[in-house]
């Protein structure tokens, strides 16, 4: 239950950072979207890297930029960099 | 409508901080790029540039006259001299107040800006020093040849991205060709190594983590460099009067707008600007031998580039030589142009194409000959310069060979 509140929480906040990075209602952002469906160019998607970078204190590579097509794949992206963070510092 | 003969030529980079200098590295196909000496903390996601390695200002001017000057201004003002110092050229007399000096810079002065910032936002001083302005403004460089050489024509600086120093040698062109002024010094510098500078580059994600590796397959970005290119610029009659040598000749310029998209390119605006070009110098495709291509060593920009090529030479693309010397220098923005131009001017005098260095593999979306790692010796009379810039602005000179 914890871990689908959390994903659902990295979804809903990969979908704020798009929408505001593309001044497009948080509504028209559904995870099936592609980037092409919002219109996203290659300018707007290193943007909306540069928020998701900024929302969850992660970098991201551009191999990983590269794949992504759309917002499915964006939030995927994010929790899998999560992850090896969470993994790479110990907790205390 | 007059000649324009080529009398002098001046650069710093990473090649070298003379002429001679670089030509030497740019025949061998020898790159400029290197480790830079500050990382970054936390570290740039690139680790190389290509910093005008060695220029020294102290060796140059007078600390009092540092105290005004930008790097990018120091880098004009040297690169000025040079190409002042071959053409021969005085002016002290009538010629003062028909000379222009046309420069280009995308940023200007960088370092004093930053400088400002950090006393105003994180020293919490709101005293920002009374110098920041003279030692920003684009136009430094620029003013600081009029000064030094005396120069009291048309003056000024041309902003417009990569495209900046080609643009402003067009305009110097068509002001020597119409008959404006006699002479012109015509160029452009950039100093990209400044921290804010630099983290914008990285978060646009175009800077290659290794190397510049124009029309390779594996090519990964540009690799951002430093520079002052000048050129001078005479009406050919007036050079000939006086006996100078003649080391090239301008003979087209042209200029288009893509109308299409901030950062991604097109090929019919490219493509627009090389016909304009060719028109201008009253030149068929098939006249021309080389092309110092944009070729910044993005997957965009080579690929597009290509395209354009491809769709103003037709089947003719396939003889040219087509190389980008910035897999040497790097990409030096606005100094770009002026750089390339020097390089294109040296290649036809020298009928010898400089090669596109640090290729590794070919790419079926640049399939032209890029000259790959090794210079060529060919007979060349025409060659053209292309700069293409964010924005959508390209700008395209046409030179011939004078031997």
């Amino acid at each position: 239950m914890a871990e689908e509140t959390l994903q659902d929480d990295i979804d809903a906040r990969v979908i704020r950072v798009i929408a505001e990075t593309q001044k497009i209602p948080a509504d028209s952002v559904t995870m099936d979207k592609t980037f092409e469906d919002l219109k996203i160019d290659s300018l707007d998607g290193i943007n909306i890297v540069f928020g998701l970078e900024n929302e969850f204190n992660i970098s991201i590579p551009d191999e990983g930029m590269e794949s992504m097509r759309g917002v499915r794949d964006a939030a995927n992206g994010v929790r899998q960099l999560l992850m090896q963070k969470a993994s790479a510092s110990p907790q205390s | 409508m007059n000649r324009v003969a080529v009398t002098g030529l001046g650069i710093v980079s990473a090649l070298g901080l003379t002429v001679p200098e670089v030509w030497d590295k740019l025949k061998c196909g020898q790159s400029g790029i290197a480790p830079l000496p500050d990382r970054g903390d936390p570290p740039y996601r690139f680790s190389n540039g290509a910093l005008a390695w060695g220029f020294e200002p102290t060796r140059y001017f007078e600390e009092k006259e540092l105290a005004m000057l930008e790097r990018f201004a120091q880098m004009a003002a040297v690169a000025a001299r040079e190409a002042v110092a071959q053409s021969g050229l005085d002016f002290r007399g009538p010629l003062a107040n028909r000379t222009a000096i046309i420069t280009g810079s995308s940023v200007g002065g960088q370092f004093s800006e930053e400088e400002g910032y950090l006393q105003l936002y994180k020293k919490n001083n709101p005293r920002v020093s009374p110098l920041t302005i003279p030692r920003t403004m684009s136009n430094a460089g620029a003013s600081r040849i009029s000064l030094e050489h005396g120069i009291q024509g048309p003056v000024y600086t041309i902003s417009t991205a990569c495209s900046s120093s080609n643009h402003a040698l067009g305009q110097a062109f068509w002001m020597v060709r119409q008959g404006t002024v006699e002479a012109a010094i015509a160029g452009g510098s950039e100093a990209v190594f400044a921290e804010g500078l630099l983290r914008a580059w990285e978060a646009l994600r175009v800077v290659s983590q290794d190397t510049c590796r124009p029309f390779s397959k594996d090519r990964r970005g540009l690799i951002l460099g430093e520079a002052g290119a000048m050129l001078v610029l005479e009406n050919w009659e007036h050079a000939r009067a006086r006996g100078a040598a003649i080391l090239g000749e301008v003979v087209g310029f042209g200029m288009s707008s893509d109308a299409y998209h901030i950062t991604q390119p097109t090929a019919e605006g490219p493509a627009n600007a090389m016909r304009w070009a060719l028109q201008d110098a009253g030149l068929s495709p098939d006249a021309v031998q080389y092309v110092n291509a944009h070729g910044t060593g993005t997957t965009a920009n080579d690929a597009t580039e290509t395209a354009a090529i491809r769709k103003v030479f037709g089947p003719h693309a396939d003889r040219l030589l087509v190389s980008s010397s910035k897999s040497m220098h790097g990409h030096t923005l606005g100094a770009a142009g002026a750089v390339e131009a020097i390089a294109t001017v040296l290649s036809l005098r020298n009928q010898l194409a400089p090669p596109t260095a640090n290729y590794n593999e070919p790419d079926p979306a640049c399939d032209l000959d890029v000259v790959p790692n090794v210079a060529r010796c060919a007979a060349m009379e025409f060659a053209i310069s292309n700069s293409f810039a964010f924005g959508g602005l390209n700008a395209v000179s046409v030179f011939r060979a004078v031997r």
